[in-house]
């Protein structure tokens, strides 16, 4: 009961917010409109619509980790954590009442990728309720750092950190804007450390149907996304043990 | 009825002791003032008695209940208003008021209810559809300790209540915290000498995380010989330096 009053509290606040809107919904949609023309110009098999939006879907849900961080680190900030923390409610309140409306956005943004992806030409088929569904790992991973990066940054720094240095990082690191093979050396190998690349292969694949190489890749996600909600659980309840 | 017990509590971080072995009782329905200047330790005795921080030591009671031990069964039986306004800024003041009735598992009835009875008290009939965001300080502190009474608290903590409110602000709020007096316990920390002489039943006065002073405003001034209470809280602070 306490999950959903608060959760429903947290889907207002991000609903209201214009930021939500036009980073979680427009800014993906208007790169996919932009590198679509670019790409029916100059042709590049990276910018193919059913590569990009699979990649941009990815790129969207970075903004998650903002969303939620700055929620969280605002309600530090304005102490309206800490009159909560004097209610009956309980840490998984809090984790699960912060978590679990960002996923639907999440999957809403996803879904409006393809939406504007089969507007441009890509095929309707029903790989693309399973790319949609297959965002759940991938999501869950960035709204985990999320909890994290709110739970111990100040607003200001969850601005620089999640916005300019997690989207950054998500952009360059996951082969959307060029291709990783043809970087190579240190930089390539750094890319498959992290989960960024195995997400869009993960979302590339599902759309495609082919299914051969998935779960290398999911195993790569669910790991990072595992490992980011128990960091994001263990730093948020010693916050709330600070009070 | 002892509302509150204290029993020599402690909190220290690293080198710095914030509240040193503090010893007071407060009775049932009394107001009671924390005064001191900057880093006396009222904020961190308040957060210790509403379990938002762990002693080092000691322990307190409210209502019989220990902050060390019956943690949950404590905030069920306190309200609590922050130095910061504290509330959702992206919801209206109705919002707000009807997330704390859920959080506190309120019925949709008993939620109704509950919001026309705080609306009547704090007059907040005008502003129920506004965010907070888009009203005065004033309002934001009613709205503030509206949301505090939302769990019907015994004791309820209000710090720093009127902190940067204008005359006529700060006014209306001390009405509206008299119109609480004898319903519900009330622990306030302030800096304003006045806040605590207009309103409290007594007065405790606190300098380095230690209680130097205790009694009615009346009972300070007779104690340090001071015509005015501000001059009695001057002497007594410079006397514990001493």
């Amino acid at each position: 009961m306490r999950i959903l009053t608060f959760a429903k509290r947290t889907l207002k606040e991000m609903l209201r917010d214009p930021l939500t809107l036009m980073f979680g919904l427009g800014f993906p949609a208007v790169l996919i409109l932009l590198l679509s023309a670019i790409q029916a110009n100059i042709p590049v098999s990276l910018f193919e619509i059913h590569n990009l939006v699979p990649g941009m879907t990815v790129f969207g849900l970075s903004f998650m980790t903002l969303f939620s961080a700055t929620l969280i680190s605002k309600d530090r900030e304005t102490a309206f954590l800490t009159r909560l923390y004097a209610t009956p409610m309980k840490a998984l309140d809090f984790i699960l009442g912060y978590t679990l409306p960002i996923l639907p956005i999440a999957l809403a943004q996803a879904a409006f990728c393809f939406v504007v992806g089969i507007i441009l030409g890509m095929k309707l088929t029903l790989n693309i309720l399973y790319s949609i569904l297959f965002v759940i790992p991938i999501a869950l991973f960035f709204i985990g750092l999320g909890l994290l990066f709110g739970s111990i940054l100040n607003q200001k720094q969850v601005g620089g950190i999640c916005g300019a240095a997690l989207t950054n990082l998500t952009a360059w690191l996951s082969g959307i804007w060029f291709d990783l093979e043809l970087v190579g050396g240190a930089f390539k190998k750094i890319a498959d450390l992290l989960p960024f690349r195995h997400a869009v292969e993960i979302e590339q694949m599902v759309y495609a149907g082919d299914y051969s190489e998935l779960i290398s890749h999911l195993l790569w996600v669910i790991g990072y996304a595992l490992v980011s909600i128990i960091l994001a659980v263990i730093l948020f309840t010693k916050q709330m043990k600070k009070g | 009825m002892k509302a509150i017990e204290i029993k020599n509590l402690t909190k220290r971080y690293k080198d710095v002791v914030a509240v040193n072995d503090l010893n007071l009782d407060i009775e049932k329905g009394e107001l009671f003032a924390l005064l001191g200047v900057n880093g006396a330790g009222k904020t961190t005795t308040i957060k210790m008695l509403s379990c938002l921080i762990k002693a080092t030591s000691g322990d307190a009671f409210l209502m019989e209940k220990s902050i060390k031990t019956h943690t949950n069964a404590v905030k069920s039986i306190i309200g609590i208003s922050p130095q910061e306004t504290a509330v959702a800024q992206g919801l209206s003041v109705r919002e707000n008021l009807e997330l704390i009735c859920g959080i506190y598992g309120f019925s949709k009835d008993k939620t109704k209810k509950k919001i026309e009875e705080l609306t009547e008290e704090f007059g907040l009939n005008e502003v129920l559809n506004k965010r907070p965001s888009k009203l005065s300080g004033g309002w934001q502190r009613r709205l503030s300790i509206a949301l505090a009474l939302i769990g019907e608290p015994e004791i309820l903590f209000l710090d720093e209540p009127t902190l940067g409110l204008d005359v006529i602000a700060r006014s209306e709020l001390w009405d509206t915290i008299r119109s609480l007096k004898g319903k519900v316990t009330i622990i306030l920390t302030t800096h304003y000498m006045e806040e605590a002489e207009s309103l409290s039943d007594r007065i405790g006065v606190m300098k380095q995380g230690r209680l130097i002073a205790l009694g009615t405003a009346e009972e300070l001034k007779k104690k340090t010989g001071a015509e005015k209470f501000e001059e009695a809280f001057v002497t007594l602070v410079k006397e514990a330096s001493k």
